[in-house]
């Protein structure tokens, strides 16, 4: 596969970033090892380490899952405490795995995972159809706003490749995810252990005339999934060189998170409200006649206005929405629950400010995603709409219209932790 | 592609800037650690580019095992003088001179533990609140576990296992007095984006990374280089080989590959055909399962 590759061709590749999840015996670490073995991203000395390991534990077979449990503890006890990104990468794609763990207890490192990601796997176990994990998974990857879902019905060997069980699974999951908000849903059976379906086509299941996993992963479209239409441009930093040469330079650098900008389009800088044109976007390599996301550049205005970090450049014709009072559902990532009349520290985009939570409207039941208004205290690993007020106005979008400009974290003030995730409404 | 869509270099590029800039703007005192490696090379570019046409805001800084490779201290001043920054460096020998650290026992001590202590020494006398690293979590599988902000306590020690979560790009530097943070601008980078990036971008790096002749030693499989640091054991001998190296580290730890790798391309190809990762040649990494774990705990890079 990528054993040669010339640069020009390993130039051209686009990067698509997945989350992977599952049950605890669904599979998912083989499945990953078997995408990193078969993809040639596992290196001998890794095969020989992780060998020698199964052999002293006197497992049967070589265990791929431990490529993936970075941590002692891990090791010791066969479970994935935390997050962990893997590469590998095909002429094609270049792809960074984030790897959760399956348990219970661990929504908090599903939703960190499944932050940055386009694409989710959500895997079943041929034998037991869809768990209500399976819908805590569909349910957060609809609520991180995932835009491709791929629904791995593994251990397809165990059923003797039948098609009525796949097909079982497939309108069970449809009926389900109708009430998700994900477009884009693939179904693939496979067998991670004997590799059916994930690199290779599966000889077993003819019945199947769907791409492999590899090839869906490979050839999902995902240049749409960033925001071009809202421009959003969050300001980092000023830059002012104070050199001879760049005397009167003057820029704001940030990354583009939605929208294109160009120079000569008239824009708009929050909290200020002053308009001015763009001057030029420019990097250290060239100046740029458009720029769109996520791209990280310079931009400098025609007229000097008063911008530091925390500011927003949006178009006058297309704004954010401006508020104190923010309405949101809300991801809880620390053992220490939400203080329903504490006060936090807020990061939105390159803006902090301090908030008081004002009221928790209810708890969702991530299982059946019934709202749960009786008990609303928010815990760890529990998803609520919570309304806060901050100290200043934010300038945010919804988090359905733009994942970088309608997300925040909440901060305990005394511990530092970051304690909660935000997605506004 | 569309033409609204960056390649994946481009993207972890992009990333990277963001993630210094944000280093820039949440801290007070930045530093970034310069080993003269190849990563740090791509780190120093990096750095220019997010605060161009500004110089960069922040020194580096270099620990010197004082086994080191001779071009590679060359190469660092050099670079140093092209950026137009300030370079920093502390030494290990002046923690052993000092008392703060005690040399390794036996034939040929290494030096790459001590350097923690030189480490996180440097960083209470400077005052530094966020110290860069070029490390990549496809390096280690420790490191595959590692935040872009990764928080250490007073003591410089990182724990795993209570970490800060990290959703989208949104990052938390917040601290207590005496506390700081490790940033790994390179996290989603892998050896071959950094090779690809090098070659793309016109990298100068230290020539041990070409092939060339030189005498070594095998020792339980690694080709470690013929220096002052190292004494033969018995049944040992020097040969000479035609060989590179794809880390720099401490002589004493870093082992080279045979190869005939003498330009970039060559290096990519090599990279793209390789079976066994770039740290596999260290003995440092040899020591245990967690050797790496082990030693970030305490505050290593």
């Amino acid at each position: 596969m990528n054993t040669f590759q010339t640069s020009q061709e390993y130039l051209n590749m686009d990067l698509l970033r997945f989350t992977t999840a599952g049950s605890v015996d669904d599979g998912k670490s083989t499945l990953i090892g078997r995408l990193l073995h078969d993809s040639k991203a596992i290196f001998e000395d890794q095969m020989e380490a992780i060998e020698r390991t199964s052999a002293q534990s006197g497992d049967e077979h070589v265990n791929l899952a431990l490529l993936t449990d970075g941590l002692r503890a891990e090791r010791e006890q066969g479970i994935t405490i935390d997050v962990a990104y893997r590469y590998f990468a095909t002429p094609k794609r270049k792809f960074i795995i984030a790897d959760t763990p399956g348990h219970i207890q661990y929504t908090r490192n599903m939703v960190t995972g499944a932050s940055t990601a386009n694409l989710a796997i959500v895997l079943v176990d041929a034998r037991n159809g869809i768990v209500e994990q399976t819908c805590r998974h569909a349910f957060i990857a609809s609520l991180l706003q995932i835009k491709h879902l791929v629904l791995c019905v593994n251990k397809m060997d165990l059923v003797d490749y039948k098609e009525e069980v796949f097909n079982k699974i497939k309108d069970d999951f449809e009926a389900f995810s109708s009430k998700l908000d994900i477009k884009d849903i693939h179904y693939i059976p496979i067998s991670a252990l004997k590799g059916d379906n994930v690199v290779d086509r599966s000889v077993e299941m003819d019945w199947y005339k769907g791409g492999t996993l590899l090839y869906v992963m490979e050839n999902v479209h995902i240049a749409s999934d960033f925001n071009l239409v809202d421009s959003r441009f969050p300001v980092q930093r000023v830059i002012r060189p104070q050199s001879d040469k760049y005397h009167d330079f003057r820029g704001y650098a940030g990354r583009i998170e939605g929208g294109i900008f160009k120079p000569g389009d008239d824009i708009m800088t929050f909290p200020s409200g002053f308009t001015s044109k763009i001057k030029s976007i420019e990097t250290m390599d060239r100046k740029l006649e458009e720029a769109f996301p996520p791209m990280s550049v310079v931009m400098t205005l025609e007229d000097d206005l008063d911008i530091s970090r925390g500011d927003i450049i949006v178009k006058p014709n297309n704004q954010s929405q401006v508020g104190q009072d923010i309405d949101m559902m809300l991801c809880w990532l620390n053992e220490k629950p939400l203080n329903p009349t504490g006060k936090y520290a807020l990061k939105h985009t390159s803006k902090e400010v301090r908030c008081i939570i004002k009221d928790v409207r209810y708890k969702v039941d991530i299982n059946t995603l019934h709202k749960i208004e009786d008990d609303k205290e928010i815990g760890l690993n529990d998803i609520g709409r919570i309304m806060v007020r901050t100290t200043s106005p934010l300038f945010f979008d919804s988090y359905r219209k733009n994942r970088a400009s309608g997300s925040l974290v909440l901060i305990d003030e005394f511990t530092n932790e970051t304690v909660g995730a935000g997605m506004i409404i | 592609m569309s033409r609204y869509n960056l390649t994946h270099l481009e993207q972890l590029e992009s990333e990277a800037i963001f993630i210094m800039r944000e280093v820039a703007a949440q801290f007070e005192k930045p530093v970034l650690l310069f080993s003269g490696g190849k990563d740090s090379i791509v780190m120093v570019r990096l750095a220019q580019k997010a605060f161009w046409p500004a110089k960069i805001p922040f020194p580096l800084m270099h620990i010197d095992t004082g086994h080191n490779f001779e071009e590679t201290i060359t190469f660092r001043d050099k670079l140093v003088e092209d950026v137009g920054t300030k370079l920093i460096v502390r030494y290990v020998e002046d923690s052993i001179k000092s008392g703060r650290a005690v040399e390794e026992k036996g034939l040929n001590p290494s030096r790459n533990g001590l350097q923690t202590i030189t480490l996180l020494d440097a960083i209470e006398e400077f005052r530094f609140d966020a110290a860069f690293g070029g490390a990549r979590r496809d390096e280690e599988k420790a490191r595959a576990k590692e935040r872009f902000f990764s928080h250490r306590d007073e003591f410089g020690q990182w724990d795993p296992k209570n970490q800060r979560p990290e959703l989208w790009n949104i990052f938390n530097g917040k601290k207590h007095m005496g506390e700081h943070f490790r940033v790994f601008p390179l996290s989603n980078w892998t050896e071959m984006d950094v090779w690809q990036y090098i070659a793309s971008e016109k990298l100068r790096i230290p020539s041990i990374y070409f092939s060339h002749k030189r005498t070594i030693v095998n020792r339980n499989d690694v080709l470690l280089a013929q220096s002052a640091f190292i004494t033969l054991l018995e049944g040992e001998v020097y040969e000479e080989k035609t060989v590179r190296f794809r880390t720099v580290g401490d002589m004493t730890c870093t082992g080279a590959v045979e190869s005939d790798a003498g330009t970039l391309e060559d290096i990519i190809q090599e990279v793209a055909s390789a079976r066994i990762t770039e740290r596999g040649a260290r003995a440092d990494d040899r020591r245990s399962e967690a050797a790496m774990e082990d030693r970030k705990k305490q505050g290593y890079f």
